[in-house]
């Protein structure tokens, strides 16, 4: 809507304009940098071309890495949703019962991601872990160190632990909003629960839903800390994500060039489906309101 | 279908009500004819949604019996009823279409696909959707969401009742002539139980066979739109029916005549004894004429409302209506007005009172 | 003081809302805009107020070009269909809000605030705070909140919407009352012609983002420029009919003739209001129109008779309580004096003789 304009706001953002320059963009233009030259110290600079770009794209590496953080993505994607729209279709509307439920579905996403990662390498232990522990006592053949299968499960879980909150509480704020009276002509309809389900809960949760989707996927899609934390990447190689492997490329090992290269390519795949996901949202949006 | 009997219903939304003003609805005894159009009218806060939500089984009383027919339902939840409702903001499935709303009811009952077919297009017809059938219901205006949720109302033959909870709130006044016809002619169709909850008299007056008007709490009257207006039994509903409504002026009622403050007489054509507690005297100001005799009154303002003229005015220091016809000439410099006979009621303590029998003819 | 529109329009995303509109409110009227929902009421009054900016004209206030300026600058109290009050602050502390934004002196707020709760029967509420209040009192602490800053134009946007019907029919009649007080500019918003007329003052009735008329309320009511206008304007909605002129005659089909009315020979679009149909023959010269009953409908002391005459569905307004069946033939009488004639464009070719007598 067009409003009468003055130009006094821009004066307002300018604070945060100076910040982000100094935060994101001399780093991100340093980035740029290393991608496109090759260095040995010094601030000498070689120019390289795309050769790291071709390098990268062309790694065996890389690809074991990007497949590992989409299957991990899409397997956390397809359990949380879900679950977050059960828990949040199951969490009480009112009352005291509901704002305890509320408060206890908060504490996961308030804990620091290290000490997620911290938790649950203690709790998988076998010697003093309490999950860790009750398997092996269950005769379960359970090691997180040493077997990937398990290493994989573990950071799964916890990933889920961590996360599914939000996506319940989003939807918890969705289904709030829906009117008192659509329940009650669905009772007088008769309409199935499943039915309540697909054609009132869904239809009002989709917005929130699609931003859940969106949060969770570009979270996932960068997770780092917690696994680092739990597993190393290891055992072996099984659960090293993209960001995992990038930062031993450069801190580790030093490749300052595959790495700019690489975390280049990696910004452009996660703003390219942001970018989706927004236009998806908002043409969305626009067919409702055009309607 | 079936009659509705309420039993020495009462409700009270506190767990243990100690007086009368702890009940949000006053014990009540009703009978509803089967196939009748009714109306609760009353301001927000009378007890009419109370009510409205008991019969659909989302409240159970608190004291009391609901039957319909002989089953008694008041522990029944709202499936088992068998009832329909329309609601007061659109309730439409939005990602089904036109078609898939209306039969919705239909098919989760598991209705036979060829006359789930039949009787969509039947309403589809009647509530004048029939091109919009395989719209999708998400974007249409609200005219025709509220449509589809009377459609939707309509579409089960067997329904006990159909309540309608304020359903033209959102609805353009000229489209609220076409769809109170609508539903009047469904009516007529159909022959289903209705009962109409509004604050809106007219559209209480214009739907209903029979108007209960509702006031903290209680049914103060049930009547015919007509008995409603000519011989309203409380002085509410003497206010609540008209625009503008009743008049009402203090006044002692000595046999057939009562005496205004200031000492003026006027005569009530009937008689009616002496009556103690606060007595006073109602009539519509549609049955107020401009005459050359009578009683002086003071014009504070007319109001020009197109079919008919209001004048704003005052009778022995009271507010005064008077409806005028559009026609009419206007009232001369010490206009005077006479009450058309017959037309005066009289209430004590807010009640009407009957005229008594004429015991002395001579 | 004037508000002033010339040639005010305004587009968005290529849409026109308002058409270009030029309009003359003076002081010390009441300016009611009549329209159905999304005729531009709300539109119009965002472009005075100045919340939003035209796309293409001028707002003159008081002689005063402030087209560009801000709403915070502009002298505007606005009254919306929700009731908008601080529910943290008291009836009393919500009325004095917008002079305490402008820094008056105590003793001015106290004195303001007292004499504007008075005018609208709030002195007892002073205390409370507004979710204590009935809907008809909130909307009242929003209109004092309105009135009290003193400002040259006050806007409603359908303010009494939703309350009921009858706390809004005694409101109805307070508000002109406040308003002759108040001495400023009132525009107020109604989809509802009988508010309209029970307001008074001016009326401009729009349709689809334009003003087809503006003038006082009865005149606008009686003397339609076009066909729109008396349809916005007639609740239940104005009766129309094809009739043709042919010298000596005006002709309804099936043989009903007028005396001809003093228009071109051809084609017209007779219209008629519901009250002046009636059962009974009201006048020597009335029209015998034979119609089959659809729906009756009683009020209490009238009944409106929902009919079909040929293609045309008509709804008569009639006194007393009448009974009738479905599918029943009747007679409706109409003066001829009641008749507008409209051309194939709509507009009115021959005004009802009864309103040019009155």
């Amino acid at each position: 809507m067009q409003k009468i304009q003055n130009n006094k706001a821009w004066f307002l953002v300018l604070p945060v304009l100076a910040l982000v320059a100094f935060s994101a963009v001399i780093p991100l233009m340093t980035v740029v940098n290393y991608a496109f030259n090759d260095t040995f110290g010094n601030n000498e600079f070689f120019w390289a071309g795309l050769e790291w770009f071709d390098e990268m794209i062309h790694s065996s590496r890389l690809h074991g890495a990007l497949g590992r953080q989409i299957l991990f993505s899409a397997i956390v994607l397809a359990i949380e949703v879900p679950l977050g729209i059960f828990v949040a279709l199951n969490m009480p509307k009112k009352g005291f019962w509901s704002s305890l439920v509320l408060v206890v579905m908060a504490l996961p996403l308030l804990i620091p991601f290290n000490v997620v990662g911290t938790i649950w390498q203690i709790f998988g232990r076998v010697d003093i872990g309490l999950l860790g522990h009750t398997l092996e006592a269950l005769g379960l053949d359970y090691n997180y160190v040493n077997d990937p299968i398990d290493a994989w499960a573990t950071v799964i879980v916890m990933d889920v632990w961590h996360w599914t909150s939000l996506v319940a509480l989003l939807c918890y704020a969705g289904l709030q909003s829906i009117p008192q009276a659509y329940y009650q002509a669905a009772r007088i309809d008769q309409a199935s629960r499943w039915a309540v389900f697909r054609y009132i809960e869904l239809p009002k949760m989709k917005g929130v839903l699609l931003i859940a989707v969106l949060l969770r996927f570009m979270d996932s899609f960068m997770i780092y800390t917690e696994p680092f934390v739990l597993t190393g990447g290891g055992p072996g190689n099984a659960t090293t994500f993209l960001s995992i492997d990038l930062v031993k490329m450069a801190v580790g090992q030093f490749d300052l060039g595959p790495a700019a290269a690489f975390s280049l390519m990696y910004f452009l795949v996660i703003l390219l489906v942001s970018w989706v996901f927004y236009t998806v949202m908002t043409s969305m949006d626009k067919a409702e309101a055009a309607q | 279908m079936a009659q509705i009997t309420l039993e020495n219903l009462a409700h009270s939304y506190s767990a243990h009500p100690k007086s009368d003003s702890d009940y949000a609805l006053k014990e009540m005894t009703h009978v509803w004819q089967d196939g009748g159009a009714y109306a609760l009218l009353g301001s927000s806060g009378c007890g009419k949604t109370t009510l409205l939500n008991i019969i659909s089984g989302l409240l159970r009383p608190s004291q009391g019996r609901i039957l319909f027919g002989d089953r008694d339902v008041t522990d029944a939840p709202t499936t088992e009823r068998n009832i329909a409702q329309v609601f007061q903001f659109p309730v439409v499935y939005d990602t089904m279409s036109v078609r898939d709303n209306l039969a919705f009811p239909l098919r989760n009952r598991g209705m036979d696909a060829a006359y789930i077919k039949t009787r969509v297009d039947q309403i589809a017809r009647m509530i004048g959707m029939e091109a919009m059938l395989s719209r999708k219901a998400q974007g249409l205006t609200a005219d025709a969401k509220q449509k589809i949720s009377l459609g939707r109302g309509m579409v089960r033959e067997d329904v006990n009742a159909i309540l309608f909870d304020e359903p033209l709130t959102v609805i353009d006044p000229h489209m609220k002539w076409e769809l109170r016809t609508q539903l009047k002619q469904l009516h007529r169709q159909f022959g289903h139980t209705m009962i109409y909850v509004t604050h809106d008299q007219t559209e209480a007056l214009t739907f209903a066979d029979k108007v209960v008007v509702m006031y903290d709490g209680r049914v103060v009257q049930m009547g015919t739109p007509e008995e409603l207006f000519e011989t309203p039994a409380h002085t509410f509903v003497g206010y609540f029916i008209g625009s503008p409504g009743m008049n009402f002026i203090d006044a002692k009622i000595d046999g057939h005549r009562a005496m205004l403050i200031g000492g003026t007489q006027v005569d009530l054509g009937a008689h009616y004894g002496t009556l103690a507690g606060r007595t006073r005297i109602g009539i519509r100001p549609e049955h107020v004429v401009l005459s050359d005799q009578g009683l002086p009154v003071t014009i504070r303002r007319i109001e020009d409302v197109g079919r008919h003229r209001i004048l704003r005015a005052e009778l022995s220091g009271t507010p005064f209506n008077i409806v005028l016809p559009e026609d009419a000439p206007p009232p001369g410099p010490s206009p005077r007005v006479a009450f058309l006979p017959g037309k005066i009621g009289v209430y004590a303590d807010d009640w009407r009172v009957a005229p008594q029998a004429v015991e002395r003819a001579a | 003081m004037v508000l002033e529109l010339q040639a005010v329009s305004r587009m968005v995303e290529g849409r026109v809302h308002i058409h270009p509109t030029s309009l003359t409110l003076q002081n010390g009227t009441m300016n009611v805009l009549l329209g159905p929902t999304l005729s531009g009421k709300t539109s119009l009054m965002r472009l005075m107020a100045g919340l939003d900016a035209p796309t293409t004209g001028r707002i003159l206030w008081h002689g005063e070009d402030v087209t560009g300026k801000r709403v915070q600058d502009r002298g505007v109290a606005m009254v919306y269909q929700q009731f908008i009050n601080y529910p943290g602050l008291t009836v009393y502390e919500n009325i004095a809000s917008p002079l305490r934004i402008l820094g008056r002196p105590k003793a001015e707020i106290d004195r303001k605030v007292r004499e504007t709760a008075e005018m609208l029967h709030l002195t007892p509420m002073l205390a409370r705070k507004p979710l204590e209040l009935s809907g008809g009192q909130q909307q009242r602490c929003a209109l004092a909140r309105a009135l009290v800053k003193g400002a040259g134009l006050v806007l409603l946007d359908e303010p009494l919407a939703n309350l009921d019907y009858k706390l809004r029919e005694e409101l109805r009649v307070e508000i002109p009352r406040i308003f002759e007080a108040s001495g400023a500019i009132f525009v107020y918003a109604t989809t509802e012609p009988e508010e309209a007329l029970l307001l008074g003052g001016n009326t401009a009735t729009l349709w689809e983002g334009r003003v087809t008329q503006f003038g006082p309320t009865p005149r606008v009511y009686r003397e339609p420029v076009d066909a729109t206008t008396a349809r916005v304007f007639s609740d239940p909605p104005m009766n129309f009919t094809s009739a043709v002129k042919q010298g000596a005659r005006l002709s309804f089909g099936e043989g009903v003739d007028a005396p001809a009315f003093a228009v071109q020979d051809g084609s017209y679009m007779a219209g008629f209001r519901a009250n002046h149909l009636s059962l009974e023959r009201p006048s020597a010269a009335a029209l015998d129109l034979r119609c089959k009953v659809i729906v009756t409908e009683i009020t209490g002391a009238q009944s409106f008779i929902h009919v079909s005459h040929g293609e045309d569905r008509w709804i008569a307004l009639v006194e007393g309580v009448q009974v009738l069946e479905p599918g029943q033939e009747i007679s409706l009488w109409l003066d001829p004096r009641h008749i507008y004639l409209f051309d194939g464009e709509g507009r009115l070719a021959a005004p009802a003789a009864y309103a040019q007598a009155a």
